[in-house]
C-alpha cells in the first residue's frame, strides 16, 4: 500500500514548522514518528497535500523535572520515555504505560506528541496522561498555550488543537513512584487495547470507551465519597458510549472497563 | 526529491517520491530484497531494519525522513568474506527458521533486543520480539537462537559500523 502524492518539507525548528504549516494551508500534516499518520496514508483515510517533517527538531526531545511538575517534549519517542530515569522516579507510570505501546519497534518511532495530537481512543499514553491530570503545551503564530488534558481529546481523531497550531509538550505532575495501576486488555501483546483502564490518585481515565479516551467519573465520585475499590469500579462504564466490533461488542466492553478499572484501583492501592 | 542515505556502510543518492516508503527503497531501489513485506501494516515485523542503530518496521518509515541516516539490511550483516554475524550464526546453529519468510526481520529485530539487553531471559526475549510474527510458529527455536547468540558476545546485539563493511 503506497500513499497518495504529497509534497514533504523538513523542518529544524518550531518556528521553520509553523511557517511551513502556514504557507502549505489546512491540508498540511506535521509527521512525526508516523506510527499512526503513516498506516492511515496507506490506506488512503488521511490524503495530506503536505507533510512538515517535525521528526529532526531535536530540541523537543527530553524529561525533566519543572517545579512540581514533569514536562516532556513532544518529539520524545516512547522509546526514550520507557527508559528515562527522571521519569522513573517522578511519574513512573509513563515509562511503564509507554513500554506498553505497540512493540519495540513502534516504539524506536512513537511520539508522544503524536500519540496525543493524533487522538486516537485506544492510545495507551492518552489514557495515563488523562487520569494523570496533565496538560498539553501548544504552540501557534499567536504564541503558546496550555490545554488541560481533560479539554483537549474532543472525539476521534478530533482535538482542541487549532489547525495553525503543533503540540509542544506535555506537562504531568509529579506523583512519584508508586499509587498507580494501568491495565491493558489486548488478544495479543502489539495490540491496540480493547480496552484499557489508568488510575492514579483516585482518577481513572478509560482507553476506547468512547470516541476519544474519556475518565470515569462515576467511579471517582463513588472513590471521593468513600466507597470501596469494588463499588466504585462497578460504576466505570457509567455515561461512556463502547462501541462494537470483531474484537468485543459494546456490553463486553462495559465489562472490561469495571474489571480493569476494579484490578487499576487495586494495583494503585497495593 | 533528493536523499543521501547510508545502506549497509555505503552511502548512496537517490532520486525518490516523497511518498516511497523505506521498504520499497531498499527493495526497489537498492535492489537489497531480503527485508520482506508481509503484512505492510506495522503488525508483522518481516520488514524489520535498523536505522541510526533502532530496529524499525520499514513499511510504516519514508525513505524521506531517512535522509542522512544509517540503514541496516540483512545483507550489511555479514563480514566482507561472508562470515556471518553472531545472530545469523546463531539462527543457523538453532535452526531458527521454517519457511524463513519472518527471518531476516526476525534477525534484525533479535539484534535490536540485544542491544538493549545484552543477557535477556527466555521471557524478556519473547517480550523483545512481539512485534515480529512467525506463522510457521516456529517461535522456540527463534528464542534459542537469540540466546545463544548472547552468549556468542557483545558483537551479537551489534550490526556491523560503517567502515567496518567498507574495509
Amino acid at each position: 500500500m503506497i500513499p497518495s502524492p504529497f509534497e514533504y518539507v523538513k523542518v529544524r525548528s518550531v518556528d521553520e514548522a509553523l511557517s511551513a504549516l502556514a504557507e502549505h494551508g489546512e491540508d498540511a500534516k506535521f509527521l512525526a514518528g508516523g506510527h499512526s499518520l503513516l498506516p492511515i496514508m496507506k490506506l488512503r483515510l488521511s490524503v495530506p497535500s503536505t507533510l512538515v517533517d517535525i521528526s529532526g527538531i531535536t530540541d523537543l526531545s527530553y524529561v525533566r523535572v519543572e517545579g512540581d511538575q514533569v514536562a516532556i517534549g513532544a518529539l520524545t519517542r516512547h522509546h526514550e520515555l520507557e527508559r528515562s530515569d527522571v521519569a522513573r522516579a517522578e511519574v513512573s507510570i509513563l515509562p511503564h504505560v509507554a513500554g506498553r505501546v505497540g512493540d519495540p519497534q513502534v516504539r524506536h518511532r512513537g511520539t508522544i506528541g503524536g500519540t496525543v495530537a493524533h487522538s486516537d481512543p485506544a492510545s495507551d499514553l492518552p489514557t495515563a496522561l488523562l487520569a494523570l491530570d496533565g496538560t498539553v503545551v501548544v504552540q501557534g503564530p499567536g504564541g503558546r498555550r496550555e490545554i488541560p488534558v481533560t479539554e483537549f481529546w474532543l472525539g476521534f481523531f478530533e482535538t482542541a488543537l487549532a489547525p495553525d497550531e503543533l503540540v509542544i509538550e506535555v506537562r504531568v505532575p509529579r506523583t512519584g513512584a508508586d499509587g498507580w495501576g494501568y491495565e491493558k486488555f489486548t488478544r495479543r501483546e502489539n495490540d491496540w487495547p480493547i480496552v484499557a483502564a489508568a488510575a492514579v490518585q483516585g482518577r481513572v481515565a478509560l482507553a476506547n470507551m468512547a470516541g476519544a479516551v474519556v475518565r470515569a467519573t462515576a467511579t471517582e465520585e463513588a472513590l471521593a465519597r468513600g466507597a470501596s475499590i469494588a463499588e466504585a469500579a462497578a460504576l466505570a462504564d457509567q455515561g461512556t458510549s463502547p462501541g462494537s466490533d470483531m474484537h468485543g461488542d459494546a456490553e463486553y466492553r462495559r465489562h472490561l472497563a469495571r474489571l480493569l478499572t476494579r484490578r487499576a484501583l487495586e494495583r494503585a492501592a497495593a | 526529491m533528493q536523499v543521501s542515505i547510508t545502506v549497509n556502510g555505503q552511502q548512496r543518492t537517490d532520486e525518490v517520491e516523497p511518498r516511497l516508503l523505506l521498504a520499497h527503497y531498499l527493495r526497489e531501489t537498492c535492489g537489497l530484497t531480503a527485508t520482506n513485506i508481509g503484512c505492510d501494516t506495522t503488525s508483522c515485523g518481516a520488514c524489520t531494519v535498523v536505522v541510526d542503530g533502532l530496529s524499525v518496521k520499514s513499511c510504516t518509515v519514508l525513505a524521506a525522513s531517512t535522509d542522512g541516516g544509517e540503514v541496516t539490511t540483512l545483507e550489511g550483516l555479514a563480514g566482507p568474506d561472508g562470515e556471518l554475524h553472531p545472530m545469523q550464526a546463531a539462527f543457523r546453529a538453532e535452526h531458527g527458521l521454517q519457511c524463513g519468510f519472518c527471518t531476516p526481520g526476525m534477525v534484525m529485530a533479535a539484534i535490536g533486543v540485544l542491544a538493549d539487553n545484552p543477557d535477556p531471559s527466555d521471557r524478556e526475549v519473547r517480550e523483545g520480539l512481539e512485534g515480529n510474527l512467525c506463522r510457521c510458529t516456529g517461535y522456540h527455536n527463534i528464542v534459542r537462537a537469540v540466546q545463544a547468540a548472547a552468549k556468542a558476545g557483545p558483537a551479537a546485539g551489534q550490526v556491523p559500523q560503517a567502515q567496518e563493511v567498507e574495509a
